[in-house]
This record gives C-alpha cells, structure tokens and sequence, in this order.
C-alpha cells in the first residue's frame, strides 16, 4: 500500500471527481481525504463546485457516506452532488471488515482450509496442505505448505506465519517459491506482503509500518 | 472383546506386511492371542513373509462371499501353539470385489475370539484403504525417515482423523543410523513434529529382516537382531507398558573392537 495515493483528484467539465481507493483501510483512507483537502484546500477556493465521490467497489453504508460529506463539506465551495459505488461486479467490503475465521488442527497433505475472510490458523500446515483466505491468513504454528491470502484479488493481504517454511506462499495473482534465505528456522515470526508486486518477507514487528493502522496504546 | 488395528502408509515399500507380521508374532510371543489380516486383495504377501503361503486353503473373499466359513479360512501358526492365526487375501481378485462393510463384518466376528487383530492395509488411499480401515479400532502409521514417505503418512493421517479412529500411532521403520548420523536423513524428531501424533516405536534398518521375510520367519523370533527387540518392544507398548525408545547407536562389540584394531573392522 505504500507510496500508492488512496484518492486521487480529478478535475471534470462540470466540477471535481474524488476516486477513492477501494482495498486500503477505511481510517486511513479518511485521513488521507483529510490530508489532501487540507494541502490542496487554498487551490480549491473559489466558486461552489460539484464533487462527485466514486469508491470504486467498495461498501459504504450510510454513516460511512455521511462522514465523507462531513470532511468534504468542511470546506465551503465544495458540494457534494453524488456518492457512488460500482455496480459491477460484486462488492467488496474492506479488509478492516472481513470476519475472522478462527480454527484449530493442522492442515495435512492434501487437506483446504478456505475461508471468506481473514484466517487465523492455531496449528501447523504440513507440506501439502494449503489454506486460502480472501483476506489476511495469521499462523500460529508452522507454515510448511501453501497459503493464499487475499485470494480474490486484495494485493494488499498479508501472510503471517510462527514458523515460516512455506512450500509456496500467494498473495492475490503473485506466486513465490521461497528462496533458500527466507527458510530460516529461528523463532522469529514473519509475515509476507507484496510490494510492487513482488513478495517480500519480514519479522512481525515491521507489520505495522506496512499496514499504517492507528496504534492505541494504554499506560504510560 | 478384543482390538482391531489397521497398519497403515500410504506409500507403499515402507513395511507394512513387515510391520504386521513382526507385531503380531510378537504379541503372540507375550502369550496373545493374535489374529492377522491380510486385506491386500490381489497383491497377497503377508502369508509369504509368515511362511504360511503353501497352508492356504480359504481367503478373505471366500469368506465374504460365503464359501466356507470364517474358521476354515484361519491358517493357523504351528510355530505358537494355539496363539497366531491369519487370515490371507484372495490373489485372483481385486480390491473392488470386497466392501468396507463385508471387512468390518468379518473383523467384528474375529474379535471375540482373539486378544488383537491386526490388519495389513494394501498402499495407496483408495477401496483397499477404505476396506482395511473399515473394521479398525485403532490405527498404527508405519514411515521411514524419507521425505515422500512422511508427506504420505501425513495425508493418511489426515484420512484417519476424519474417521472413527481419530488418531492414529506412529512407527517409523528402517531408520539407519549410520545416515542419521550425518544428517542425511531426517531424524526422528522432524518427523514427529511434522505428523504431530504420538510416536509408538522406531526400527533401525536391519538386512537380516529381509532374510527372515524371504525364509518366511518373522525376525522377532531372532532375539539377536535390534530390529527384533525394537518390534518387541512395540508390541509391549501395545499392551500398555511403558517402555523407552531405544538407542539408535549400535554399541560395538569385543570382538568388533578387536578386528578394528588390528585394520580388519
């Protein structure tokens, strides 16, 4: 998600469209909304103008359109004329949305554990064995076999795994064999992105810089 | 009542026939009574490895059929009284000409009279697995420390645990420890982490069981060979007893050390 802008500002005949990323997270999307209308807002002045919002495929319900307003509306000269979501194809709710499918046992050779959603896996997956989420699939235990996250196209999930010693790891359309310098057998866990669409693999504690979610800490 | 047990693989070569001949020959030798059966319809050895081949009369399918009765199919082992029986396999047939509920018959009628049955799964996961299986109470999955073998043992396993017998014990057969020692094989402990089920024995790989298969002797009656007393030591673990895995390492003996000393080991 990195380096990708999450809205993007287009300029029509008859006003402004906003085009708003559909896969990323849903507060930072409006922060981003924030952020931009806040660079931009001296060059918006000037006289009302419509604006259309298009959210690609992305679900929103009526709050979620109200809030957008509300960050548009701040600024005087912009009227919101439309909310739109695509109708083709069927919709997608973001990933901060996706239920989480919990299980326990190991997935053995020749066993699928598919699952619409995130996944969180207590157990290992055993060479031969596969398991396919829609959205993010979160190990604990070994991963020796395949997983597939994000497995209806969401180039934004991720794979987290204990032990990572996958036969194969796919995230969305990119396959990757792990090379020999990823099996490492120290006990750090690891979780693997695309970037630029090429898979990479790093310790847990960098998943954070990656997916740029709002930390709530507690205590001093 | 006694105890049905299916030994199984997936991968075929691993010593299933080896395995049930050994243990069964064991359990009678600790004064069991023991009934094998062989399911491997088509593909019968267990009666070659027990010398028992030129004594078969009646078979499983005959049984199943109705030709004779379940007693006239028992071959009996005149090497252990009134304590080993087996049941042989047709050879003319195939698995298909049997059902898994025709086998389950035939184990439940053997169960009463024997102390364990214990039952040679053909290789592979198909009708012949699902007949073996079929009138098992528990399941024992033989592999070797090789990586094809233990991705088949893992998919067995998985088979098993969606059946009536949930999880099964592991035997690990012909581990050499010569290769263990450099690494070359994977040791005892990967395998289990991997298959994560209770580990009921290891066997070192020893020649002389190929001997003893080929004169039709089971090699637990050898006290003298490691192969022997680590089967032994399996089926005494079956009967509940708590015994602990033995040493890999062969110790050298006097007269070993001799020889090497003077450049002949």
């Amino acid at each position: 998600m990195s380096g990708k802008t999450l809205v993007t500002i287009k300029g029509v005949k008859d006003g402004l469209v906003f085009v708003l990323d559909d896969r990323c997270e849903w507060e930072s999307l409006l922060k981003e909304l924030e952020n931009k209308l806040d660079r931009h807002g001296r060059q918006l002045s000037g006289p009302a103008m419509q604006v259309r919002v298009k959210l690609g495929r992305r679900l929103l319900d009526d709050d979620g359109k109200e809030k957008i307003r509300d960050i548009i509306g701040r600024y005087g000269n912009l009227l919101v004329e439309s909310i739109e979501s695509d109708a083709e194809g069927p919709p997608v709710i973001p990933r901060d949305n996706l239920p989480l499918y919990r299980m326990a046992g190991i997935v053995r050779s020749g066993q699928t554990v598919e699952h619409d959603g995130h996944l969180l896996l207590l157990g290992d997956v055993n060479p031969g064995g596969t398991v396919r989420a829609t959205g993010d699939i979160y190990i604990l235990g070994a991963l020796r076999g395949i997983a597939h996250a994000g497995c209806e196209g969401d180039d934004g999930a991720i794979i987290a795994a204990s032990l990572m010693m996958p036969m194969q790891l796919r995230i969305a359309d990119v396959i990757s064999r792990p090379p020999e310098e990823w099996v490492s057998e120290d006990s750090w866990m690891e979780f693997a992105y695309l970037r630029d669409g090429v898979m990479e693999i790093d310790r847990i504690t960098q998943l954070h810089r990656f997916r740029k979610e709002a930390t709530l800490s507690k205590g001093v | 009542m006694g105890e049905a047990i299916v030994v199984t693989s997936g991968k075929g070569g691993v010593g299933k026939t080896t395995t049930t001949a050994n243990l069964g020959t064991a359990l009678a030798m600790l004064g069991k009574k023991v009934c094998l059966v062989d399911t491997d319809i088509g593909l019968r050895n267990l009666d070659v490895v027990m010398g028992l081949e030129n004594r078969v009369i009646y078979d499983l399918i005959d049984v199943a059929e109705g030709r004779c009765r379940l007693v006239q199919a028992l071959v009996k082992d005149k090497r252990f009284e009134d304590q080993l029986y087996m049941l042989p396999a047709a050879q003319t047939k195939d698995k298909n000409d049997i059902t898994p509920e025709q086998v389950k018959a035939i184990v439940d009628e053997l169960k009463p009279d024997f102390d364990y049955v214990i039952i040679d799964c053909p290789a592979g996961i198909e009708q012949g697995f699902r007949n073996a299986v079929a009138g098992a109470d528990k399941a024992i999955v033989v592999t070797t420390p090789e990586n094809a073998a233990v991705r088949d043992a893992d998919r067995v396993i998985g088979l098993l645990e969606k059946t009536h017998i949930g999880s099964p014990k592991l035997l690990i057969n012909r581990i050499r420890p010569s290769l263990l020692k450099r690494g070359e094989i994977l040791d005892v402990d990967e395998v289990c982490q991997v298959l994560a089920i209770d580990l009921i024995g290891i066997v070192p790989d020893d020649e002389t069981v190929i001997k003893h298969a080929n004169q039709g002797e089971p090699i637990v009656m050898n006290p003298q060979s490691r192969a022997a007393i680590a089967y032994r030591n399996v089926a005494r673990r079956i009967l509940g007893e708590t015994v602990p895995l033995m040493p890999l390492e062969e110790k050298e003996g006097f007269m070993r050390k001799v020889r090497k000393l003077f450049g002949m080991g």
